[in-house]
C-alpha cells in the first residue's frame, strides 16, 4: 500500500503531524502569513490537520508597506473565505512607536525592521510558537535550524545552543516569554512546493506568474518592479518586460525574473532548468555577506 | 518516486563534507549562484580546488574553524528518488548530532579513510547505526586515490569492518570503494578500479529497499489533538486526530484506549475529511470511536489484539546528551512522542564503552555516554520495544528546568541491550 504513498504525501504527512503537535503543545500559537506561496501552501496543510474545527491559531501577517498590492488582496480575500482571523501589523507604526530609523536608499527595503514588528506582535498577543514557511534548502544557516527553534525574549536565534530532534519529537517546553518558531515545510524544496500547489489545485497570488510589467533593471541586471517606494534616478535602465516572482516579499528587494510561464506547469519546467537558486536569483538582502541570514536570524528574524 | 533519508558519519578528515559536496555538485543539486560563490571561497584557500566541503558548513563558526559544528540537512533528487542528507558531525563531542540524525534515517553511509582503515570513530558511528536501528549501512572507504586505488587494501579493511558489523549485529552492508575529492565511484563508475564491478554510491542509493515494515507491524496511534468544532453544522463531531505511526487500522477495527485500557470499536477514519475504509501509516487521520469516552492528548488507541506494552517501570537505553551528569533520583520530563510524564532515575546499570562495546558498570552518565538505565514514571507509558518498533520505542528526556533535550531513549521490554 505504501507504493501509492508518493514523496509528496511523506512531506505533506510530516507537515499535519508538527501542525497538529503545536496546536496540542503550546497555548497560543500563530501562523506567520505573508502571502507568498510557502505560508499558503502552510495555510492549506492547517486546513487538513484540523477541519472541520476552526484552526487553533490565528493568521499573522507582518505588513511592511512594500508589499506587492495583488498580494494584500490575496491576503484578505482567502482569510474572508475561510472565515479564519487575519491579524495585521505595520512596520510603519513600529516605526513610529519605537523611533526607528526607515529604511533609505535607492530600493529601501524594510526587511530588517519586520524583526521589530514581529517581536512586537509576539508580545502583545503572547504568542509561544510562530508558525512559519521556510525551508531549508533556502539557505545554509536555514539548513541547520530546528523544525522546533526557541528562541529568547529578544526573538534570538544560538545555533549553539539548539535541542537536539529525535524522531518525530518535538520539545515545545520553554521558559515564560520565550517562544518557538516552528517550520513545518523545513523539509520540502522549491520544487516539492511547486509540485504540491500543482498537485492541491492551491490558488495563488498573480504575481507568480508571467505578466507585462515596467522595471528597473540593475546594473547586475536583476528586475525590480517600479512601484512608489522605489526611488527612480533619471540614468536609471527602465523596461517593459515579461516577468513574474519567484519569491514574493518586500516589492523593494524582490527581484522579478524574465518568465513566460502562466501555468503551475510552465513554472516547474522552468524550476528543473533553472541554473539560479530561488534567494539566489531574487533576494537583494541574502548577497549582502556570506552570513547575512545566519546574522537576522540570531537577531529574530523568522 | 519515494525519499530516502540518510545520513553520513566520519571522523574529522574523513572527507566527508567533501563527498557530500560531490553527490550535490555531480547530481547537479548546485545551482551556478552556490557554485560561484563555492569558487570565489575556495579561491582563498591553500590549494585552490574547489572545496566542495563548502557547500554543507552553514555556519560561520564551521567556515572559519573548517568542521561542521550541527546536522545540517540538504536535499537533492534523481530521476529516481528524493535524497535528504542528515549531514552529522564526527566529532566525539558531537555524537549527540550523530544521534540526532541517526534517528530519522533509512540508511548510514560510514566513511573510513582508506589510508587510517578502521578507527575507534569508525566503532562509536557503527554502534550509534547499531542502537539507532538503521536499516542500511554503506561502508565507503574513502579516499582510495591515496592509497593506488589498491583493491588489496579496500578487501582488507571491509574484511576487519565485517569483524565489527558482527560484534554489533548489524546486517545489509554494502562495500563501496571510493574517492570523493576525485569523485570515483561517487556518481560516476571509476576508470581507476577496474577491479570493482558493483554499483556506485549514487547508483546504491537510489536503488536500495527502504525497509516497508512499518505496515507490517502492529498498529500505533497516538492522539495529538482532539477535534470539536462546537458549530450548529458539526455540532457531536469528536474526532482524534494523529498520525498512524506503523501499521493499518480498519473501519470495524476493535480498539482499546490505553493506558486507561477502555474498549471501543472504529466507526469511522478521515484521511483529508474523508471516509476511508482503510488507514495506513504514516498517514494523518482523524479517528471516531463508538462509545462516547474520555479520550485526550497523549493517549494511545490501539487494536484490541495487538497491544502494546503498560507499565511504570522502563528500562531503556539512554545517550545522555547534557554537559550536567546523569544520577540516579535525577528527576525529569519524560516526552514519548505525543504524551509527556515525569520520570525519575531508579538506577543506572552500566554504561558503554563506545569503542570497545564492554559495558561498564557506572552510577553516572557524562555527556555523550551511551547507558542502560532504569526509570519509574508518574503514570504508565504505552510503548513497544525500539527493536522492534522504531515508532513507538524512542523517548526523548527533558530538563524541567531548563527545558532542554537531554537524552535520547530507547525502550527495551524484558530483555537487555544486545551488545558486548
Amino acid at each position: 500500500m505504501s507504493t501509492h504513498f508518493d514523496y509528496l504525501d511523506h512531506l505533506e504527512a510530516q507537515a499535519i503531524h508538527i501542525l497538529r503537535e503545536v496546536a496540542g503543545q503550546f497555548e497560543r500559537p500563530a501562523l506567520l502569513f505573508s502571502g507568498g506561496k510557502d505560508s499558503i501552501t502552510l495555510v492549506h496543510l492547517a486546513l487538513k490537520a484540523f477541519r472541520p474545527g476552526k484552526l487553533p491559531f490565528p493568521l499573522v501577517h507582518i505588513d511592511t508597506g512594500h508589499n506587492f498590492p495583488e498580494v494584500i488582496h490575496f491576503r484578505d480575500k482567502l482569510a474572508a473565505s475561510l472565515g479564519e482571523q487575519l491579524i495585521v501589523r505595520k512596520v510603519e507604526d513600529t516605526i513610529r512607536r519605537q523611533g526607528l530609523k526607515d529604511a533609505v536608499g535607492k530600493f529601501p527595503s524594510r526587511n530588517a525592521l519586520q524583526t521589530y514588528t514581529l517581536l512586537e506582535v509576539i508580545e502583545e498577543f503572547e504568542f509561544d510558537a510562530c508558525i512559519g514557511g521556510a525551508r531549508r534548502d533556502e539557505e545554509k544557516a536555514r539548513a541547520k535550524e530546528r523544525i522546533f527553534s526557541v528562541r529568547d525574549e529578544f526573538g534570538q536565534w544560538d545555533p549553539k545552543r539548539q535541542r537536539p530532534e529525535l524522531w518525530d519529537i518535538y520539545n515545545g517546553s520553554i521558559r515564560k516569554g520565550d517562544n518557538v518558531r516552528v517550520f513545518p515545510i523545513s523539509n520540502w524544496t522549491e520544487l516539492d512546493v511547486w509540485s504540491y500547489i500543482q498537485q492541491e489545485n492551491i490558488a495563488l497570488p498573480a504575481i507568480y506568474f508571467s505578466h507585462s510589467r515596467n522595471c528597473i533593471v540593475t546594473p547586475a541586471g536583476q528586475l525590480l518592479a517600479i512601484t512608489e517606494h522605489i526611488n527612480l534616478d533619471h540614468d536609471d535602465e527602465i523596461a517593459v518586460r515579461e516577468v513574474r516572482f519567484r519569491t514574493v516579499g518586500d516589492a523593494t528587494c524582490t527581484a522579478a525574473v524574465e518568465s513566460p510561464a502562466t501555468t503551475i506547469d510552465d513554472i516547474i519546467q522552468e524550476i528543473l532548468l533553472a541554473k539560479i537558486s530561488e534567494r539566489g536569483a531574487t533576494r537583494l538582502d541574502d548577497r549582502l555577506s556570506e552570513a547575512a541570514m545566519e546574522d537576522r536570524k540570531k537577531n529574530g528574524y523568522f | 518516486m519515494n525519499i530516502l533519508k540518510f545520513i553520513t558519519a566520519g571522523s574529522v578528515d574523513d572527507g566527508k563534507s567533501t563527498l557530500i559536496g560531490r553527490l550535490l555538485y555531480d547530481s547537479k543539486a548546485v545551482s551556478h549562484d552556490i557554485l560561484q560563490t563555492l569558487e570565489r571561497q575556495s579561491r582563498n584557500k591553500a590549494d585552490g580546488e574547489l572545496d566542495l566541503s563548502l557547500l554543507t558548513d552553514g555556519l560561520r563558526a564551521e567556515r572559519e574553524q573548517g568542521i561542521t559544528i550541527d546536522v545540517a540537512y540538504k536535499y537533492f533528487s534523481t530521476p529516481r528518488r528524493k535524497f535528504i542528507i542528515a549531514d552529522a558531525p564526527g566529532h566525539v563531542q558531537y555524537t549527540r548530532n550523530m544521534i540526532t540524525g541517526a534517528s530519522n534515517a533509512d540508511l548510514a553511509i560510514i566513511l573510513i579513510d582508506a589510508r587510517q582503515g578502521v578507527v575507534e570513530q569508525t566503532h562509536r558511528h557503527s554502534l550509534v547505526a547499531s542502537l539507532m536501528g538503521i536499516p542500511q549501512i554503506v561502508v565507503a572507504v574513502n579516499k582510495l586515490d591515496l592509497v593506488g586505488y589498491s583493491e588489496e587494501r579496500f578487501y582488507k579493511i571491509a574484511a576487519s569492518y565485517q569483524e565489527l558489523a558482527e560484534k554489533l549485529n548489524l546486517e545489509h552492508i554494502t562495500f563501496i570503494p571510493i574517492s570523493a575529492l576525485a569523485g570515483d565511484n561517487v556518481v560516476e563508475p571509476s576508470a581507476n578500479m577496474p577491479w570493482y564491478q558493483g554499483p556506485t554510491l549514487l547508483q546504491h542509493l537510489e536503488t536500495v529497499e527502504t525497509e516497508a515494515v512499518a505496515e507490517n507491524q502492529a498498529p500505533r496511534f497516538q492522539v495529538q489533538y482532539v477535534i470539536r468544532p462546537k458549530s450548529n453544522e458539526w455540532h457531536d463531531y469528536r474526532g482524534y486526530a494523529g498520525s498512524l505511526r506503523s501499521g493499518v487500522f480498519r473501519r470495524g477495527d476493535r480498539v482499546v484506549v490505553l493506558p486507561a485500557g477502555i474498549e471501543s470499536e472504529i466507526v469511522a477514519i478521515e484521511v483529508n475529511q474523508q471516509q476511508v475504509e482503510t488507514a495506513f501509516a504514516p498517514q494523518p487521520l482523524v479517528l471516531h470511536l463508538a462509545h462516547d469516552i474520555d479520550v485526550s492528548r497523549g493517549d494511545t488507541i490501539a487494536r484490541l489484539d495487538a497491544q502494546p506494552a503498560v507499565t511504570q517501570d522502563l528500562e531503556a537505553t539512554l545517550c545522555w546528551m547534557s554537559e550536567k551528569p546523569l544520577q540516579p533520583g535525577d528527576k525529569l520530563l519524560l516526552q514519548h512522542n505525543s504524551a509527556t510524564v515525569k520520570a525519575i532515575v531508579k538506577s543506572i546499570e552500566y554504561r558503554v564503552d563506545v569503542h570497545t562495546f564492554d559495558r561498564l558498570p557506572d552510577d553516572k552518565l557524562q555527556l555523550n555516554d551511551i547507558g542502560f538505565v532504569h526509570l519509574r514514571t508518574a503514570r504508565p507509558l504505552v510503548f513497544d520495544a525500539y527493536r522492534q518498533n522504531r515508532h513507538s520505542g524512542g523517548f526523548i528526556l527533558v530538563n524541567e528546568h531548563t527545558h532542554d533535550t537531554v537524552a535520547a531513549g530507547l525502550l527495551e521490554c524484558a530483555t537487555e541491550l544486545q551488545v558486548g
